[in-house]
């Protein structure tokens, strides 16, 4: 197989896009090859295979580049490697479900979440207070999927879904740290909780998550030095 | 050894009696299926070929129920002057499925758009067999799963990817494009800039190789994710008095564009230019008073 199958991912270790690739990487068994990208030098490498938007997360797969929104690089990932773990179902209107929250986290949660670390003040009070309305939507959504309440996810069943949550919320933690809030409250919203501690104590996701320390210490350098941090990743 | 070779009349007679019924039975259906519309006999050839596909090259154990899934009723709630109404519309046509339309007065949301999108409250929404599916790019890949004929993504994980991309780039630039009517001052300076990054890097990239369409040859999902660059920007141009597309900067663009509006289905499927202008002139009136 050698070269023929030559996978390469071009990532950053504090991106929780690149870092949700290598995840799903990992869980299908595919060999690849990693390269950190350093933001404030990109490789020339790299500006060539994502011209249009110029972001760091690139899957490059025999040559070729997948770049932009992880979400893609994803899905290409699961239709390239059929194997026994699927990240997306096989009936269409849950495939429908599964993509319709995705997009749901990755624009309108997330989004909101970068706004929220970007900002102090009044600005930062509205986008909390839209943060929380909008987990509380997620919450309400996800009791379609955890229909028992109680996610009990392994490494044999994680999905898009899950990554997708994982890499928005999964640190949610350092955030509340830094930031000095509650983002995802027990009682609120319970689900979710359960669901980001379930996928966090995961071996796989231990192995592949920094520091806790290391964290902290990168959120803060964001929010005082780096506001476009979010524009490269 | 004594071989028989009588020709034995009688064990044949029951399959004479077989093929003379399912001749009749075969004459039958033609005959009911001349009757129906064109629409539903592409709707039948659909499933019938998913079915085929399905049986033959697709081993999928949830197979036995979907089968019948693309012959349930399909809804969609939209909006005449929205974009993105008008991608699952093209798509839908295009594959000649059959649907009920139903018109959404936005300032006055119905009961059925509030409990098929509670979450987002926006049109379009398909509604399948009484399952709501939200969000136009969403719509559209389920359209494509469940209605495989005259495909809108290519079959390559790649071409699907890149395909994938420009999707995703139009769904993030579109607004700006919107937003050049809606506003005035910086943010209309600010819009108009976007909206011209935006035709640029379709120009340079997307469209690069004298391609008819963004997916070669045939129209592609890609296609309708920008139509709003295709009719919705002239119009809003009009609407704020500014020049945005010179069609001597974009030459590729203005290829495509006309490429686009001549496909048949997109043709006679877009909404009337001038009603089109007097609305937008009237919200925009509207948008700048109450500033």
């Amino acid at each position: 197989m050698g070269e023929e199958n030559k996978v390469i991912l071009h990532g950053m270790w504090a991106s929780p896009f690149s870092k949700r690739v290598e995840l799903a990487l990992r869980l299908k068994g595919v060999p690849f090859e990693y390269k950190e990208e350093d933001l404030r030098n990109k490789s020339s490498q790299l500006l060539h295979y994502n011209p249009v938007y110029k972001k760091v997360t690139v899957l490059v797969h025999n040559g070729r580049p997948i770049a932009e929104s992880s979400l893609i690089i994803l899905e290409y990932i699961d239709e390239t490697w059929k194997n026994s773990l699927q990240l997306l179902p096989e009936d269409p209107y849950k495939r429908a479900k599964v993509r319709f929250w995705t997009s749901f986290i990755e624009q309108q949660l997330f989004q909101t979440m970068i706004t929220v670390i970007k900002t102090d003040g009044e600005a930062q009070e509205k986008a909390i207070k839209e943060v929380l309305e909008k987990l509380e939507m997620l919450e309400e959504g996800m009791k379609e999927f955890f229909p028992d309440r109680n996610p009990s996810i392994d490494s044999e069943n994680l999905g898009l879904l899950d990554l997708v949550f994982f890499s928005s919320f999964g640190l949610h933690k350092v955030r509340e740290e830094v930031l000095g809030i509650q983002i995802i409250d027990p009682e609120k919203t319970p689900l979710l909780f359960s669901w980001v501690k379930a996928i966090n104590q995961l071996p796989l996701v231990k192995e592949l998550t920094p520091p806790h320390d290391k964290l902290v210490a990168f959120l803060k350098f964001i929010r005082e030095c780096s506001q476009v941090f979010f524009n490269l990743v | 050894m004594n071989i028989n070779l009588d020709f034995n009349y009688k064990s044949i007679k029951p399959f004479i009696f077989i093929c003379f019924h399912f001749g009749i039975l075969a004459l039958v259906f033609s005959l009911i299926v001349h009757r129906l519309s064109q629409t539903r006999k592409d709707a039948l050839i659909g499933s019938l070929s998913l079915i085929t596909i399905r049986l033959t090259v697709d081993a999928r154990p949830t197979a036995t129920l979907i089968e019948f899934s693309n012959m349930e009723e399909v809804k969609l709630i939209g909006m005449w002057l929205s974009p993105y109404s008008y991608r699952v519309i093209w798509a839908l046509k295009l594959k000649g499925i059959a649907y009920e339309y139903i018109e959404e007065d936005l300032s006055n949301k119905s009961p059925l758009l509030l409990h098929s999108n509670p979450v987002q409250k926006k049109i379009p929404v398909l509604i399948h067999g009484g399952k709501p599916i939200c969000e136009s790019s969403v719509i559209l890949e389920y359209i494509e799963e469940i209605w495989p004929q005259n495909s809108l993504l290519p079959s390559d994980p790649y071409e699907r990817a890149i395909a994938r991309f420009w999707i995703k780039f139009a769904d993030d630039k579109s607004p700006s494009i919107s937003n050049i009517y809606r506003t005035s001052g910086e943010e209309q300076e600010k819009a108009v800039k976007d909206s011209l990054e935006m035709l640029k890097t379709i120009e340079e990239h997307g469209l690069v190789g004298e391609k008819k369409f963004f997916g070669g040859d045939k129209i592609s999902m890609v296609d309708m994710a920008f139509g709003a660059v295709a009719h919705w920007l002239g119009v809003i141009e009009d609407v704020a008095g500014l020049k945005i597309f010179e069609q001597h900067k974009f030459p590729r663009l203005n290829s495509w564009i006309q490429n686009f509006k001549e496909v048949p289905i997109i043709k006679e499927n877009l909404p009337d230019r001038d009603k089109m202008l007097a609305l937008l002139k009237r919200r925009r009136e509207m948008l700048l008073a109450s500033e």
